[in-house]
């Protein structure tokens, strides 16, 4: 109104405060580069991993091997996709594999002890799992129970439900629809053997890049992660977003026990119990942030190549199986600690 | 600019009140806004200035008393209906959120899709024509100095995200602005931006409701001053009608309120 | 606003009641309760209660408990290696006044300050399956000699190859990283029994025989053998005999085996005795399998322990051993020469899952 009051804002600065100072150290620049971009780190891991595993055994790098590891992370890279979306609203889903492999029974045991037909035992199947994981989302999100302990319980309750439909017995490929076990068929590609189930995965993967980047949801998981109480006054309606994920999650890891029935060739009741860890690390490795509102998919999938690429590199280079373990963990604590780091970037 | 009382009030509370318990924190409590104008609502603890204004936002439904918007009657149950009507409310604690950027902020939880198939069946956001809306809000109150609309808010200084907060408040069809404690937590420089800014806003034909408990800044931008004391208005009175250590006075109970001067 | 969080508050109360209403309730009937008085009662605390193993153990405890006359209560752990479950299942039995109990220890070293305590209280202890640490903190072990079950197939396997003329190239799948006592004597019998000297006979990964191409991992389940089968044949695809350390790690072998075309030319084998690993016997997915005998560990030991209440006798040791050896037996439906063993027809009238 005055011209004294209007040149207050007006005044042109100097230098704007956030700036990057020209005379900025290597490492605060890292910072910030990884900051904007959080994929490059454990980009850069795999990157030199695959290399390293090359040069010690020129097998590793073969289009076979490749294929071969790329099968392998497969369903942990799919049920690590409904762990990020949780992550990113900074919960955690414990029951992951109970979820999934629960799932796989039960469309197992539709087609064979039901003789339902395979695409209505798929389908059932998958809708059981979306519903498992809708159960997570309610309790989280009415009856207000912390994520870590709603899914501890689920994990327990749904991994014993498991034992009891399944009675711990297997059920054959043989004896399934062949939808049931279509997911392990293989395709060549180029050299390539590329899994149906690996090819689920990269469009899943796809999906689900473009719609936390480009679709108002995508916008508000991140915000309900990043500051639920925020969001909520933003008028974002925080309930039915994390509702939401922990229902798409659900349906996702059944996606994932189908694509291990084809893995196996069986719908086995006792795998999975390592599941939950093993997503949760490969969440963890391609740098989204525990706390919630950083990260994105592609960084899990590059996490979850990251542990097989260990697991087969290791092996082809003739290392024990005990220091397997170690080398994921030692990763573990460097992508937490990256993480750490990177959060710390101020103006 | 000092309001007449003869206009119509864009929003008027009369007699609300709201008890918790045996401890009644608004009683008969009264408000007028008139358009074009800055009312400052000044209180100590306790006043029941937080009750007073988070009936106005919708975060609580009074226990009896009526709100008027636009010489309408309005009946808020929940902050998204009072954001839906036209009252748009800043608070203290910005609900910006820190690792999306400044145009996705701008747009929270009123994202434009592209359009055609592509909104409607993909749901897709049309990121650009965010983008340059949002510059546009932000030149038109005259917050010039983001240099990167793509940045992240967390990057931006406590008065650049507070500007982004205000301009969200005004970029949509507003009808009326509340700001609780907009200049609490900045210096003395980033807090005369944001006074600016509120003038702009003001300028731009949004009256603005600011709660604070900077004196001299309520002192600068307000053109009327409502003074809340013991869960009801004390009287208002305007920075020339009386000085501050007067306006100190009447909000502890050290001297009587006067009849309202406005 | 605050009668919201009043009621959010209450909510939670409600909820976390109804958990541990749940909880009590659930630990409550964690065991069968016992009945009236009149019969002796004996216990039996399982690793879990899911696994088909301990399945057909409490069917064998069942039916000897029938036989002879005495009142059984079964316990189970949660998940494998909870220890907390069966220290307080042997408190329930202290109190039931049992006179003795058979119990596979989920923590064969946290478990034995429970089994001082029922020793305390006159209980005879029996460990099935799986010893304690130390092994006479219980009165007797009744297991299978984990190492003979490896031998015996890794003698069926040297006679196989010797018989078709092959140089033999080993891919060992083994449990975890661990070094756990049933792994090790599985994996180093096999060896033995195949004719490679073991070094320490008390590790595995010791050996240095041109033989084996590698170890690897599995968990004991089908994903964790695919993936160490596959790892393995991406380093020597020139395998051609597999040692599994058991049969649902050797059915995910074979899938991998069977994606790489090997699934005819390399040979399995395995330890067990289930009924879906038997199926698989018959199947040509294994090629042999040392049969367990859980119904059998869980018979003799009740029978025990009815005749310590009778007249206090504790049960002996086989032979050489130091503990009870309920027997491994050979399935497979290609005999050789040398190597006694029964067929899958015999095997799944016997086997166990």
């Amino acid at each position: 109104m005055t011209s004294e009051s209007s040149t207050a804002v007006k005044e042109p600065e100097p230098t704007p405060d956030f700036d990057v100072d020209k005379h900025e150290s290597i490492g605060l620049r890292i910072q910030h580069v990884l900051h904007g971009n959080p994929v490059l780190g454990p980009l850069a891991v795999l990157v030199v991993a695959i290399i390293a595993f090359s040069i010690v055994n020129t097998r590793f790098f073969s289009a076979p091997n490749l294929s071969l590891v790329l099968a392998q992370v497969t369903v942990i890279a799919v049920l690590g996709l409904g762990q990020t979306l949780i992550i990113l609203t900074a919960g955690i889903d414990l029951s992951v594999g109970a979820v999934a492999v629960f799932s796989s029974i039960l469309m197992a045991n539709f087609a064979t002890k039901l003789g339902v037909p395979g695409i209505l035992a798929l389908v059932l199947g998958l809708i059981c799992g979306t519903a498992m994981g809708a159960l997570n989302g309610f309790l989280v999100t009415r009856v207000k129970l912390p994520p870590f302990i709603v899914t501890l319980g689920t994990l327990t309750i749904f991994f014993s439900l498991n034992s009891v439909v399944s009675k711990s017995e297997t059920v054959r490929g043989s004896d399934m629809p062949s939808l049931m076990t279509w997911t392990g068929t293989t395709i060549p590609i180029g050299g390539f053997r590329l899994t149906y189930g690996s090819l689920i995965m990269l469009l899943l993967f796809a999906y689900f890049f473009y719609a936390l980047r480009s679709t108002a949801w995508g916008k508000h998981v991140y915000a309900t992660g990043d500051d639920v109480e925020s969001a909520r006054l933003a008028g974002i309606r925080t309930s039915r977003v994390l509702f939401s994920v922990y229902t798409v999650a659900g349906l996702l890891y059944a996606v994932g026990g189908w694509i291990l029935i084809g893995r196996l060739a069986s719908a086995s009741p006792n795998v999975g119990t390592d599941y939950n860890l093993d997503s949760i690390t490969a969440v963890v490795l391609g740098g989204t942030s525990l706390f919630g509102g950083r990260g994105s998919v592609i960084g899990t999938l590059i996490g979850a190549l990251i542990v097989g690429v260990f697991r087969n590199g290791l092996q082809l280079g003739g290392v024990e199986v005990v220091w397997q373990g170690f080398a994921i963990g030692l990763l573990v604590l460097v992508a937490v600690s990256l993480d750490q780091w990177i959060r710390k970037v101020k103006t | 600019m000092t309001a007449t009382t003869t206009q119509t009030p864009v929003l008027q509370a009369k007699g609300l009140t709201k008890r918790y318990g045996r401890v009644t924190a608004i009683e008969s409590g009264d408000l007028e806004l008139y358009p074009g104008e800055i009312l400052a609502v000044i209180g100590d603890n306790g006043a029941g200035k937080s009750s007073l204004i988070k009936a106005l936002s919708g975060a609580l439904v009074p226990d009896s008393g009526e709100i008027y918007l636009d010489g309408q009657r309005v009946h808020f149950r929940n902050p998204m209906e009072a954001r839906d009507a036209g009252i748009e409310t800043v608070y203290q604690t910005l609900a910006v959120s820190p690792g999306l950027d400044i145009a996705d902020n701008l747009f929270l939880g009123r994202e434009e899709r592209k359009p055609g198939v592509l909104g409607s069946v993909f749901r897709m956001l049309d990121r650009g024509h965010m983008r340059s809306e949002a510059k546009r809000h932000m030149s038109e109150l005259g917050i010039g100095t983001l240099q990167n609309i793509g940045q992240a808010v967390e990057s931006l200084s406590g008065g650049q995200r507070q500007a982004v907060a205000v301009a969200r408040s005004a970029a949509f069809g507003s009808k009326v602005v509340i700001l609780d404690e907009p200049t609490a937590a900045l210096g003395v420089k980033e807090g005369n931006r944001v006074l600016q800014l509120i003038r702009d806003v003001r300028d731009k034909g949004l009256p603005v409701i600011l709660i604070s408990h900077n004196m001299p800044h309520v002192f600068e931008v307000a053109d009327r001053i409502h003074i809340q004391r013991l869960g009801r208005r004390a009287t208002v009175i305007t920075p020339k009608s009386h000085s501050m250590s007067e306006a100190v006075a009447i909000m502890t109970g050290a001297a009587e309120p006067p009849p309202p001067v406005a | 606003m605050r009668d919201l969080v009043m009621s959010n508050n209450r909510r939670r109360l409600i909820a976390a009641g109804c958990a541990a209403a749940l909880v009590f309730a659930s630990a409550a009937c964690g065991g069968d309760s016992g009945g009236s008085g009149g019969e002796q009662v004996v216990g039996l605390i399982t690793k879990t209660d899911t696994n088909p193993f301990f399945v057909k153990m409490k069917e064998g405890a069942q039916q000897a408990a029938g036989q002879q006359g005495v009142k059984l209560q079964t316990f189970a752990g949660k998940v494998d290696g909870d220890n907390e479950s069966q220290v307080s299942a042997i408190e329930n039995l202290i109190s039931a006044g049992a006179k003795g109990f058979l119990i596979t220890p989920n923590d064969s070293k946290a478990i034995v300050p429970s089994i001082d305590k029922a020793h305390q209280a006159g209980m005879l202890v029996i460990a099935l399956d799986t010893p304690t640490d130390p092994p006479d903190a219980v009165d007797a072990t009744f297991a299978t000699d984990n190492y003979q079950a490896g031998k015996l197939v890794g003698q069926w396997a040297k006679a196989k190859f010797t018989k078709d003329g092959k140089q033999a190239k080993i891919a060992m799948l083994d449990l975890n990283a661990n070094q756990v006592s049933v792994d090790v004597k599985r994996d180093q019998g096999f060896l033995d029994g195949f004719g490679i000297p073991v070094g320490d006979a008390n590790k595995i990964g010791d050996e240095n025989s041109p033989m084996i191409v590698g170890h690897d991992v599995t968990n004991g389940n089908e994903d964790g053998g695919r993936t160490a089968m596959e790892n393995l044949l991406q380093k020597d695809p020139s395998i051609n005999l597999v040692y599994t350390i058991n049969e649902p790690a050797a059915a995910g072998a074979y899938q991998a085996l069977k994606s790489a075309g090997k699934d005819k030319t390399v040979t399995i084998v395995s330890i067990d005795g289930g009924c879906p690993g038997v199926d698989n016997v018959k199947a040509g997915v294994i090629g042999a399998t040392s049969m367990q005998f859980p119904l059998k560990m869980a018979s003799l030991g009740i029978e025990a322990i009815a005749k310590f209440a009778k007249d206090g006798t504790k049960p002996q040791a086989t032979a050489g051993k130091d503990f009870v050896d309920t027997g491994a037996q050979l399935i497979t439906d290609q005999p050789q020469s040398g190597v006694e063993a029964k067929d899958s027809t015999w095997g799944k009238q016997n086997c166990w899952g």
